[in-house]
C-alpha cells in the first residue's frame, strides 16, 4: 500500500520518493491524496506541493502550475502520484536573493498597475519559492 | 635542385599535422558534448512519456475531438515545414541530408499546389534556403547544440499561433538519435497531434479507466496540450542536438585519421626525396674527386688547372667547374 511520488520537470526528474501523502492545490483547491485514491487528473496552481512521509517529517516542493496524475492502483494496491510542471524547484535549489528581488520587482510593477497580469504571476512564483525556501522541515499546518 | 621538392613536402607535412590538431581537438570536444546531449535526452524522457499518457488517458475519457490542435483540417492549404539543422558546419552529412528532406517536403507541398512556410532551426538551414529563394518564415539561430526548454517553448508559441490560421499543417523534419553509431533523418507530422486514440474505441476503454479530472476533462486536456506540443518539440530538439554532435565527432575522428594517413605517406615520400638528394650530391663528389685525381700531372693540362687547382677542390661539386676542365 505504499505510494509513490515523482515530480517531473521537462529536463528532469526533479523529486521521486515514497510518502504518506501528497497535498497540491488544483484551480479548484486543495487535494490530498493517499494510497488508494481514484484515478484522477488535475490542473496546478503556483503553489507548493507538500510531500508528508511516514516519520512525519515533509518535503515542500516548489509548483509552478502544471499537473498532477493518480495512476489507477495496481495490483499490490501501490499508488502512484506523478505532478507534470514547467518547473519543479527543491527548497536547496532555490535562489533565495533572487526570489526576493523577484518578488520586490514585481510588487513595485503592480503598485504602479494593478492589472498587470505578468507581474501577477511573477509574484506568485517568487511568493511560493520564498515559501519553500524558509520552509522548516516539519512543522507549518496547513487545515 | 636537390632539397627543393624536400622542403615542399616538409612544410606540407607541418600544415597536415596543424589540421589534425585541431580536428584532433574538435572530436574530442564534440565526443564529450554527446554525452551530455544523450544524457539531457534521457532526462527529459520521463516527462514527455508520462505527458503522452496522460493525453491517451483523457482521450480515452471521452475529452478529445473538439480542440483546435486535435481538429483534422477539411483541405491542406499550406504545410509548415520545421527543419532542425546545426549552427556550426564540419558534421559529415548531417545538415545536408536532413535539410534535403525539409527540401523535399517543400517541393511536394509545391507540387500539390499547396503554400508553404519554413521555420528553420540552425544557422546551415537558415543560410541554404535562403540562398535558393525559398522564403524563410521564422530563424531560430544559436542553441542547436544545447537546447533548452524555453527555447522549444518559443518555437512551439510560433507554431501553435500560426496552425489553424495561416497553416492547415505542420510537419518536422529532425535528424532522429538512434544511437552513437546510427541517425537517421526523420520527417513526420506533428500538427494536428494524432493522440493514437480512435473515438469509436474511447468509449469502451472510458468504462475502465475511470479517471476523476479536475475542473473537467476539456479543461485538463486544453491546459494539457500547449504542453504536450511543446515537449514533442524539446525531444525532437535534443534529439537533433545529439545527433548533430555525434555526427560530427564521427566526422572529425575521420579527418584525423585521413590526416594521420597522409602524414605518412608524406613523410615516406619525403625520406625518399631527401635520400635521392643525398646520393645524388655524393655521387657529384666522387665524380668530381675522381675528374681531379686523373688530372693530376697531366703535361697537357691547361694553365687555367694550375692556377685553380689549388683553391677549388673545396667547391669540387661545382659541375660547371669540372665541365671546364674538359680535356682535349
Amino acid at each position: 500500500m505504499a505510494l509513490h511520488v515523482e515530480l517531473v520537470s521537462p529536463e528532469r526528474i526533479a523529486y521521486s520518493g515514497d510518502a504518506k501523502m501528497v497535498i497540491a492545490r488544483t484551480t479548484v483547491g486543495d487535494i490530498a491524496f493517499m494510497s488508494g485514491h481514484v484515478p484522477f487528473v488535475g490542473v496546478l496552481q503556483t503553489w507548493p506541493v507538500r510531500v508528508l512521509h511516514d516519520n512525519d517529517n515533509e518535503d515542500v516542493i516548489a509548483v509552478h502550475q502544471g499537473f498532477v496524475e493518480v495512476s489507477p492502483t495496481d495490483a499490490e494496491g501501490n499508488s502512484r502520484v506523478t505532478i507534470l510542471s514547467d518547473v519543479c524547484e527543491v527548497s536547496d535549489t532555490i535562489d533565495v536573493a533572487r526570489a526576493k528581488a523577484a518578488k520586490d520587482r514585481a510588487t513595485h510593477l503592480l503598485a504602479g498597475d494593478p492589472n498587470d497580469e505578468a507581474a501577477r504571476e511573477a509574484l506568485a512564483r517568487a511568493e511560493v519559492r520564498l515559501e519553500v525556501a524558509g520552509q522548516p522541515k516539519s512543522g507549518t499546518t496547513h487545515p | 635542385m636537390p632539397g627543393a621538392q624536400e622542403r615542399v613536402l616538409r612544410r606540407r607535412i607541418g600544415a597536415f599535422q596543424n589540421m589534425k590538431k585541431i580536428t584532433r581537438a574538435m572530436e574530442l570536444i564534440a565526443a564529450t558534448r554527446v554525452v551530455k546531449a544523450v544524457q539531457a535526452a534521457g532526462d527529459a524522457r520521463p516527462y514527455s512519456e508520462h505527458i503522452t499518457h496522460v493525453i491517451t488517458d483523457l482521450a480515452s475519457a471521452g475529452a478529445a475531438g473538439d480542440h483546435p490542435l486535435l481538429s483534422q483540417p477539411e483541405q491542406v492549404r499550406t504545410v509548415g515545414v520545421v527543419v532542425f539543422s546545426s549552427d556550426r558546419g564540419l558534421a559529415g552529412a548531417y545538415n545536408s541530408s536532413v535539410i534535403r528532406a525539409a527540401e523535399r517536403e517543400v517541393l511536394a507541398a509545391k507540387d500539390a499546389g499547396q503554400g508553404y512556410v519554413l521555420i528553420t532551426v540552425g544557422k546551415k538551414a537558415e543560410a541554404y534556403f535562403r540562398f535558393r529563394g525559398y522564403q524563410v518564415h521564422t530563424a531560430y539561430n544559436g542553441f542547436t547544440e544545447k537546447p533548452t526548454y524555453e527555447h522549444a517553448r518559443e518555437i512551439a508559441a510560433e507554431i501553435t499561433s500560426m496552425f489553424g490560421e495561416s497553416v492547415d499543417e505542420v510537419r518536422l523534419a529532425y535528424t532522429r538519435f538512434v544511437s552513437m553509431g546510427t541517425q537517421e533523418v526523420s520527417v513526420r507530422r506533428f500538427l494536428p497531434l494524432e493522440t493514437g486514440v480512435d473515438p469509436a474505441s474511447a468509449g469502451a476503454q472510458a468504462a475502465q479507466a475511470q479517471f476523476e479530472f479536475e475542473p473537467s476533462p476539456s479543461a485538463v486536456l486544453a491546459a494539457l496540450l500547449p504542453r504536450y506540443v511543446e515537449s514533442r518539440l524539446f525531444a525532437a530538439l535534443l534529439d537533433a542536438a545529439a545527433s548533430e554532435l555525434a555526427s560530427r565527432q564521427r566526422a572529425m575522428k575521420s579527418a584525423t585519421d585521413n590526416a594521420q594517413e597522409l602524414i605518412l605517406k608524406l613523410s615516406r615520400k619525403m625520406n625518399q626525396a631527401r635520400q635521392e638528394a643525398i646520393t645524388t650530391e655524393i655521387m657529384e663528389i666522387i665524380g668530381g674527386a675522381e675528374a681531379l685525381a686523373a688530372d693530376q700531372g697531366d703535361d697537357e693540362d691547361l694553365l687555367l688547372d694550375h692556377l685553380f687547382s689549388d683553391p677549388f677542390p673545396a667547391l669540387m661539386s661545382d659541375r660547371q667547374f669540372t665541365n671546364i676542365r674538359t680535356k682535349p
